[in-house]
């Protein structure tokens, strides 16, 4: 089971009680953008087998957004926090290279 | 309208298990969205209900003057039916210079009160939410579901708690509690 310490209530929350909102920190496309550009942002995501970064609901909850920072095949969890950060914290970047030296980095 | 809101979604339906549980009459409640660090939001919640500002995930009071902590902004408050409507309003009014929202959501919910010493065996059995008393100590308010349904729940005491979810499932609600607490079905997990 994937289970997500929700940053805004601090409730320890299961995968039953989140909704999965794909991944975190795209660039979003506006106008002014070439059109390779916007296909990037509405289509293109990255699927890897490793460390991913998602944006997840509390739906069933306080219902707040933020964003998850785990490893896809393993399942673990490096770290939560608030949807509206532009980059991941720097305790969730030191967990994931302690675990994962050759990490590549989140972008 | 005023007629129609004496109606709960189940008419004051119980069950006697295991844990015994009943629809409680008609409670008064308020969704308030807003600042919950302002002392103007405080003040007027305190107003409206008689109690303090929540901290984070708590319920002060109960289901007669409560202010239940529902995110980071925002909070349920619990009234006496019939002053719903009045409390609202003082509630919009207090608050008329803050960016807040305030709404009279009596007729959303259904509640229930639930009594037994195997309370948190028998949430257990159909909600995620970790029962553990030290997780889950009295006053904690518990937003999480209940088998498909959205609900939130507390404990008053170890063997009374206070569910609440939407009155249209209420009767799902009920069937789902009324499966689990079934004589034979103890588990003894959390009592023994
Ligand atoms: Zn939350």
């Amino acid at each position: 089971m994937l289970k997500f310490t929700c940053p805004a209530c601090r409730i320890e929350a299961c995968e039953s009680e989140l909704v999965n909102g794909g991944e975190a920190h795209l660039t979003r496309s506006g106008p002014g953008d070439s059109d390779e550009m916007f296909e990037r942002y509405l289509f293109m995501r990255k699927n890897p087998k490793g460390v991913h970064f998602e944006r997840w609901r509390h739906a069933m909850g306080c219902g707040k957004w933020f964003i998850a920072a785990r490893h896809t095949a393993t399942l673990e969890v490096f770290g939560t926090y608030p949807a509206q950060a532009h980059e991941p914290p720097a305790d969730v970047i030191a967990a994931i290279k302690s675990r994962y030296p050759a990490w590549e980095g989140f972008k | 309208m005023s007629e129609a809101r004496l109606h709960t979604p189940l008419g004051g339906a119980g069950f006697k298990g295991y844990v015994s549980f009943t629809e409680v009459a008609p409670t008064g409640m308020i969704a308030l969205r807003g600042d919950l660090a302002n002392a103007t939001v405080a003040e007027a919640v305190e107003a409206a209900t008689g109690q303090g500002m929540p901290a984070a995930r708590r319920i002060e009071g109960g289901l007669d003057g409560g202010a239940a902590w529902a995110s980071p902004d925002e909070l349920l408050l619990f009234v006496p039916q019939a002053e719903a409507a009045e409390r609202t309003a003082a509630l919009a009014e207090a608050l008329a210079t803050q960016h807040a929202l305030v709404a009279d959501v009596s007729d959303m919910r259904a509640a229930f009160t639930l009594k037994g010493a195997h309370l948190r065996d028998m949430l257990a059995k159909l909600t995620p939410a970790d029962l553990s008393p030290e997780t889950l100590p009295s006053g904690e308010f518990r937003r999480t579901h209940l088998g498909q349904i959205a609900a939130a729940f507390w404990f008053e005491a170890e063997e009374t708690a206070h569910l609440i979810c939407f009155r249209s499932v209420a009767d799902y609600a009920f069937d789902l509690l009324k499966e689990a607490s079934e004589p034979g079905g103890e588990v003894g997990y959390f009592s023994i």
